[in-house]
């Protein structure tokens, strides 16, 4: 595995889409930082921008990068290598390579620009591991996307569609149920709704550091004791990892299965 | 040396085998026949464990084959549609194969062979499909094993590189090598091949030398016998 | 000759104020005794040990003083000194030990119709009450530590409680580990300052019809609300900061039924309300910093006439809600860190108005659940159209000055 994940992430760094997003998150970092000068904000505004682009982005790539190096997965699986090897090899190099350069991109500026010596480093490296929690999931779920079709057009269009779904459309119908069943106890099933959402998930972890003050003004005992303690912190930090797990043993039954 | 029972296989509702039978012994040159969607390629990447079955059980010398990646280590493989990621240089990719597989390997004698010295460098994606295709014959070439199997080795090569890849097959079948062969190319089999499959349908219509093809039809041409073997079905 | 004597023995107690020596090895070794053999304007100064005593009544006009921080403890049992004199000075004690008890409010130190008294550099520890100082004027409390233990409301008392008094002076206390840390009622004309407040179950300080006073440099830390003024007039609040008042009913600062009140300089920084207004008017708000709050300023009832001037409204979950209609309050010329216009004029004044209560804050007010969804995607796509076009939130209310950089930063 590790000498598919070698040219794996060979092959991503000879691509120039890892450097147009590695440089847009470089200039990103610097413009936030130098027009803002304030870093608590420039943290809400990278907030914003890392929950919609990096599940935009790892899903966008995932596919992308699936059916790019089909025949090169055709070349390998010709080759004495274990089936699981191959997938997981590519899947690590594309989740890894997309992390790298975000981690790099957004920390070289705010590294620069003396971020250890503030206290928003830790809200800051929050971020980060919430956006590469992110790219590991949706890179999953793209290539399940990915390996159940074979038609490029459409395994795009499936996983665009359920961005838009995880990250806008998914949160438009929570509300709706909220507001339409507001009469009812909702704690419980808000706190599932979001669990079951990766994108909602990962806002809920970065909002336990952000908007604590808000979030703890909830009068529902349940919310109060995953707010309140570090019980949130710990089963979001759970959650996120399983929604690693599953889509990628899914993934795995499907490649097992799958006919190239 | 190959042995091949009883296997299925569908794709949705289209079944490609039917339950195909075949036996191979080791040592020599097995051409596979059939009209275009017979099942061939099918055939041969269940072989290679690309495409899994979904009934029946391939052995080679007596080991089941299936869900195993071992034996690959022992195969050589040449793809019927040379695509490379396009990304790589020629050397990248053969150096990369080689490290993959950690096995003794010939590739300078194909190179000059196929005259790919001045390629080396160049990115797979900027090639033409001539060069591609010789730059597949080297990596299925470059290693030594006992199983060869070609998928169309022909396409798009020109009379020189023809003429240096029947060389190639000839001397592996004289080392005594196995060689499977899918190709449209009946003179080509007809020189070539030492027995002959012909696929139709996911079943095996046909198996046995050219010359048994020739009696059995009693048609002295090949690709006229093989054409009368598919009328025949379908009248 | 009578009046001769008379003269004599007053002239003779104001020019002979001696001091009493209380020490364990001493004559007098308790000071119970050294205050019963006493006279005014005596000075009593007690050695370090440990006294164990309570209901320790003075109301002689004198003055005890702890030599190297002397323990008087009161063993749970009751009220510790009970005071109802004149010219009474206390300083340099560590009181602890105050029984408990849900009908009886007792105290470390009870002050009762007294005037021109000083409590200083002393320690109350596990306290019920700490200081409580009923229908007394002119008094200064200043450098002392109270601490309790309080778990619950029910069962617990505050830190300095203030009754019916007037002109009191509170300064550079420490109080934590009460109910309310400081505590006003109908008290006048008293200023508190520089105290810091932390960790107490209810208020860091609460005003209940206190007119006329003001409070300022305090720290409020952590309490389950910093500051609650509430049925009282004229009240200055200025250069205070509140900080991580969380809860679910927690706020920096509660005001509620205040009229003609002034909020100055002060600094809300990560509370769950920072200022929660109820029924308010004519109360001016300027040179605040709100930041990142939860909410930073929540109105609820009929306010009116409020103005909003020069404040700093940074990184706050939500910048302004209300659950009633906003009468005739002004917004202007704020600093907002959410504001996304621009200064072409370059004169630091936003272009176009900035309008801080946004959709969403409507929707949580209707369903508190919906929180979770704050700062989503969908949340912002909402918040922008009605931004476009007002249809939940109140079409006047804006800021149509947004200044362009922070106000008078104190960092």
């Amino acid at each position: 595995m590790y000498k598919i994940l070698k040219y794996s992430i060979f092959d991503l760094l000879r691509s120039r889409w890892s450097y147009v997003y590695f440089l847009f998150y470089l200039l990103l970092g610097f413009v936030l930082l130098f027009l803002n000068n304030d870093l608590s904000k420039a943290v809400i505004t990278l907030m914003n921008i890392i929950l919609v682009l990096t599940p935009l982005i790892g899903s966008a790539f995932g596919v992308m990068y699936y059916y790019n190096s089909k025949e090169f997965t055709e070349l390998l699986l010709a080759q004495p290598i274990r089936r699981n090897k191959i997938f997981f090899g590519q899947y690590t190099g594309i989740s890894l390579s997309l992390t790298l350069s975000l981690v790099l991109g957004l920390g070289i500026p705010f590294v620069s620009y003396g971020l250890f010596r503030t206290s928003e480093i830790f809200d800051f490296t929050l971020l980060l591991i919430v956006g590469s929690f992110l790219n590991f999931i949706f890179v999953a779920l793209s290539y399940n996307i990915a390996l159940s079709t074979d038609n490029k057009i459409k395994g795009f269009g499936y996983a665009i569609l359920m961005w838009l779904f995880l990250s806008v459309i998914y949160d438009g119908l929570f509300l709706i149920s909220l507001l339409m069943f507001s009469d009812y106890p909702l704690d419980q099933f808000s706190l599932f709704a979001t669990i079951l959402n990766p994108i909602d998930l990962s806002r809920i972890l970065i909002l336990l550091k952000l908007d604590i003050s808000a979030l703890l003004g909830y009068t529902g005992a349940v919310f109060r004791k995953f707010f309140g303690t570090g019980l949130g912190m710990i089963l979001s930090l759970t959650a996120l990892s399983l929604w690693v797990v599953f889509p990628l043993l899914l993934m795995r039954r499907k490649f097992n299965r799958k006919d190239f | 040396m190959i042995e091949i029972k009883d296997l299925h296989k569908k794709y949705g509702k289209l079944t490609v085998l039917d339950g195909l039978e075949l036996e191979f012994k080791k040592g020599g040159i097995l051409a596979i026949l059939g009209p275009n969607g017979s099942g061939k390629t099918t055939l041969i990447k269940c072989l290679l464990g690309m495409v899994i079955p979904n009934k029946g059980n391939i052995t080679i010398n007596g080991k089941s084959v299936l869900k195993k990646w071992e034996y690959r280590n022992n195969l050589n493989y040449l793809p019927q549609i040379a695509n490379f990621p396009s990304n790589l240089s020629v050397i990248e990719l053969i150096n990369m194969v080689k490290n993959l597989r950690s096995k003794q390997s010939n590739e300078q004698e194909l190179i000059s062979l196929f005259g790919l010295e001045e390629f080396l460098k160049k990115k797979l994606g900027n090639l033409s499909g001539g060069t591609k295709q010789k730059v597949n014959l080297i990596l299925a070439f470059m290693f030594d094993s006992d199983l060869i199997i070609l998928d169309e080795p022909t396409t798009g090569l020109d009379p020189i590189s023809l003429i240096h890849l029947k060389d190639l097959i000839r001397k592996e079948r004289v080392k005594g090598k196995t060689i499977l062969i899918t190709t449209h190319i009946m003179s080509f089999v007809d020189e070539m091949a030492d027995e002959i499959v012909f696929l139709l349908d996911g079943k095996i219509y046909f198996n046995g030398s050219g010359e048994a093809l020739k009696k059995q039809t009693k048609i002295d041409d090949l690709e006229r016998a093989i054409a009368s073997l598919i009328s025949k079905h379908y009248v | 000759m009578r009046i001769f004597l008379f003269l004599f023995v007053i002239m003779g107690v104001s020019l002979h104020a001696k001091t009493i020596e209380v020490c364990s090895d001493c004559d007098i070794n308790t000071i119970k005794e050294a205050i019963s053999v006493s006279e005014n304007g005596d000075t009593i100064l007690v050695n370090t040990g440990i006294y164990r005593e309570s209901n320790i009544k003075i109301s002689k006009e004198i003055h005890l003083i702890g030599k190297n921080s002397p323990v008087v403890d009161g063993e749970n049992k009751e009220t510790i000194f009970i005071v109802n004199a004149n010219n009474f000075s206390i300083s340099g004690f560590t009181i602890k030990n105050v029984g408990k008890s849900y009908v009886k409010d007792y105290a470390a130190l009870l002050v009762s119709k007294s005037k021109y008294f000083t409590i200083t550099n002393n320690k109350f520890e596990n306290v019920f009450f700490g200081v409580l100082i009923e229908k007394s004027h002119f008094g200064i409390i200043r450098n002392n530590h109270i601490t309790g233990i309080a778990k619950d409301e029910a069962n617990s008392g505050n830190g300095l409680h203030m009754w019916h008094s007037s002109n009191m002076r509170v300064e550079l206390n420490y109080v934590s580990g009460l109910r309310d840390g400081i505590y006003l009622e109908f008290v006048k004309k008293s200023s508190i300052s520089n105290n810091t407040s932390e960790n107490n179950i209810r208020y860091g300080l609460h005003f209940m019809f206190s007119n006329d006073d003001e409070y300022h440099h305090n720290e409020f830390i952590n309490n389950g609300a910093g500051v609650a003024v509430m049925f009282s007039k004229y009240i200055e609040m200025h250069h205070n900061t509140f900080q991580y008042n969380w809860g679910m009913a927690s706020y920096g600062l509660l005001l509620k039924e205040i009229y003609d009140a002034q909020i100055e300089n002060n600094y809300f920084v990560q509370n769950t309300i920072g200022i929660n207004v109820e029924n308010c008017s004519r109360v001016n708000y300027v040179n605040n910093s709100f930041i990142r709050n939860g909410w930073a300023v929540k109105f609820s009832g009929g306010c009116y006439k409020n103005i909003f001037e020069l404040n700093n409204f940074m990184n706050n979950s939500f910048d302004l809600s209300y659950n009633s209609q906003l009468n005739d309050n002004r917004f202007e010329g704020n600093y907002w860190s959410e504001y996304t216009g621009y200064d072409l004029d370059d004169n630091g004044i936003g272009d176009v108005p900035y309008r801080p209560v946004k959709l969403f804050s409507y929707v949580v007010n209707q369903t508190p659940e919906a929180l979770v969804l704050l700062r989503s995607l969908f949340v912002d796509i909402i918040n922008f159209s009605e931004k476009v076009s007002p249809v939940f939130t109140p079409n006047n209310l804006m800021d149509t000055k947004p200044v362009m950089i922070r106000v008078n930063d104190r960092n």
